[in-house]
């Protein structure tokens, strides 16, 4: 097998310094793949004075190969370092068996702190110029464009979406001074960068939901001492408490035009579903039943709500279609299947598997009902699916901390975002950014 | 079968407000999120009687409360030092080993009828968290009916369910997972 290849212990430390205090999440890739694009990303020149606080280029290396589907060739492999075509010798990079070539320039722009970014990528076999750009960006923003050129070489190079320039949200959970649980919830970069607080609270904090505009995280936080459903403006902070009923108010997921919010109440004596009307709040009951109706899901389509129910003894996932009332089990593998989510095409639902006595992340095609195992941790949890479907971030444990690990869909990518100080729990990969 | 368990749990004076729709159709129904709903919720048994997951055993509880009225005269008012009762894997079955403790808590809450009492249900680690949430809600809510049956009023009794958010053992065996799927009475 081509892809059983591990790249073990292959961590590599990201090469920027970054403004903030040290992240809480590196990445560490701990299965690559052997028939990855070879593409020589080189550093961009810098035409300025003062040094820039980021390396594009290693950024951007970063990036595509976190993807597995690229394998940038190391720099002290490069004989030569251009930033312009006219430095460029072919033949240099064919015999480094490379198929692409990334070079850029980075230089002051006429606006006082913004800078130009030229890039272009070249199909070295050709010879021929295949992408190129000149994009602007202040110094604080060096990172996003960078991954805005991961995005652009990617796609290019795999005709997949790239999904670099998305966010993670996440929770921590760390003992502070005096001992006390201390819970964040915390968004940054979809490669663990610039990750800043946006709840810090010493009540356990779970489910956060991005809004499909990525502007917004719906969660649930205990900090009243009871659990609550709060919706939150991730760049003004500014939030409010959605319910706060007797029983639980959990799970809330955002219906895919992001008008309404599914949610599990027990405020009328049992976990059941409901939806709730964001502009109007007015509330509608989804489930009846006796046993555990939890995690609801909507399908891209916004017409089903996928959802996890004990009504059939152990925890199974069911689909709810929101026109017929109909509801139809869609596991049957196994004992225990919960907190689905769809792929971005609908056609692939991705859930917490048990088997063995084992929790894995497993995948299932909706056509066929073929299940399939990604992970081989045996706590995994949570998964949440990139916005380009090609990529399923999810929790695991290892000794007694929380981490985050990555597959891809297919199961042959791997790698993880270690925690450096804190439990990390509870991702959620965002929607497309927008803006 | 089904409906045996629990037409003996009705029996035993729950409330059949969730129940009544227990042939598993999706009903909807109208409702204001601003309009709390919490001063018309009534106590309801969570028995489900799927997979033998029914909370409470009713001709079990006829004969606790039996033995509740022959303590009750000799009035134990001392607050019980167990306050946690445990539970095996995805079920909120009230085991045989946990009847002595929560008879304690009972005599405790019969004889002290100002007393409230939040009952703090936990999963273990292992599975959903929001699944385990509402698993901690289902064995918070077994001692509930377990105490209401035997006297003590549904308005006396908070669940509040952490789930497996609050651990009380770290770990990741079986000697942890026990001690961590629990309800913890709270006076």
């Amino acid at each position: 097998m081509p892809f059983k290849k591990w790249i073990k212990a292959a961590a590599f430390t990201l090469l920027c310094v970054t403004q903030q205090a040290v992240a809480d999440l590196t990445i560490e890739i701990t299965q690559g793949n052997d028939r990855a694009t070879p593409v020589a990303v080189v550093p961009f020149a810098w035409l300025g004075q003062s040094p820039l606080p980021e390396d594009v280029a290693q950024i951007v290396s970063d990036d595509l190969e976190r993807s597995g589907l690229i394998r940038p060739l190391s720099r002290s492999d490069m004989l030569s370092l251009p930033s312009q075509k006219s430095e460029i010798y072919f033949r240099d990079w064919s015999l480094l068996k490379q198929d692409y070539l990334l070079i850029g320039q980075v230089r002051p722009s006429v606006s006082p702190g913004v800078l130009t970014i030229q890039f272009e990528l070249y199909d070295v076999v050709r010879q021929t110029r295949v992408l190129g750009e000149v994009i602007s960006g202040k110094v604080s923003e060096l990172r996003s464009r960078a991954h805005y050129i991961s995005d652009k070489v990617f796609e290019h190079l795999t005709g997949i979406e790239g999904a670099f320039s998305t966010r993670l949200a996440y929770v921590t959970m760390r003992k502070d001074e005096a001992g006390q649980n201390k819970y964040e919830l915390k968004v940054a970069d979809a490669d663990g960068r610039r990750e800043k607080s946006i709840l810090t609270t010493y009540k356990p904090i779970l489910s956060p939901s991005w809004s499909p505009d990525a502007q917004h995280l719906a969660y649930v936080s205990f900090e009243t001492g009871r659990p609550g459903i709060f919706i939150q403006n991730v760049y003004s902070g500014k939030r409010r408490q959605l319910t706060a009923f007797k029983g639980l108010n959990g799970a809330p997921s955002w219906s895919p035009d992001g008008e309404k919010l599914a949610v599990v109440l027990s405020k009328d004596g049992n976990p059941e579903l409901y939806v709730i009307d964001l502009n109007t709040y007015k509330m509608k009951r989804l489930t009846k039943h006796y046993a555990i109706d939890t995690e609801p899901e909507w399908s891209p389509d916004g017409e089903r709500i996928m959802f996890t129910s004990s009504r059939s003894g152990g925890p199974q996932i069911y689909q709810l279609d929101l026109v017929s009332g109909e509801t139809e089990r869609l596991t049957f593998e196994g004992n225990y299947n919960a907190r689905a989510r769809f792929s971005p095409d609908g056609t692939e639902i991705y859930f917490v598997h048990q088997k063995d006595g084992i929790f894995h992340i497993a995948a299932q095609e909706l056509a066929n009902n073929r299940l399939r195992i990604l992970t081989q941790t045996p706590l995994d949890e949570s998964p949440s699916v990139s916005p380009n479907g090609s990529m399923l971030i999810y929790a695991t444990q290892e000794g007694s901390r929380g981490y985050l690990g990555a597959v891809s869909v297919n199961g042959q990518i791997r790698y993880r975002l270690p925690s450096q100080r804190a439990d990390v729990r509870e991702p959620a990969w965002s929607p497309f950014l927008t803006n | 079968m089904e409906f045996k368990k629990y037409s003996k749990t009705l029996f035993f004076g729950a409330t059949l407000a969730v129940l009544a729709g227990c042939g598993g159709n999706d009903a909807v129904t109208q409702d204001d999120v601003n309009a709390s709903t919490d001063g018309q919720v009534q106590p309801v048994i969570t028995s489900d009687g799927s997979n033998g997951d029914s909370a409470v055993n009713g001709e079990q509880l006829g004969q606790e409360a039996q033995n509740l009225q022959d303590q009750a005269s000799s009035a134990i008012a001392a607050l019980p030092e167990v306050e946690t009762v445990y539970f095996d894997f995805d079920t909120s079955v009230i085991r045989d080993d946990s009847r002595e403790v929560l008879d304690l808590h009972v005599a405790y809450l019969n004889a002290n009828p100002a007393q409230n009492v939040v009952l703090e249900g936990h999963a273990d680690e292992r599975g959903t968290r929001e699944y385990n949430n509402a698993l901690g809600e289902r064995r918070g809510n077994a001692v509930k009916n377990y105490f209401m049956v035997q006297g003590v009023s549904a308005d006396r009794i908070e669940v509040i369910s952490y789930g497996e958010e609050k651990p009380a053992v770290i770990g990741h065996n079986n000697a942890a997972w026990s001690k961590n799927r629990r309800v913890e009475i709270k006076y």
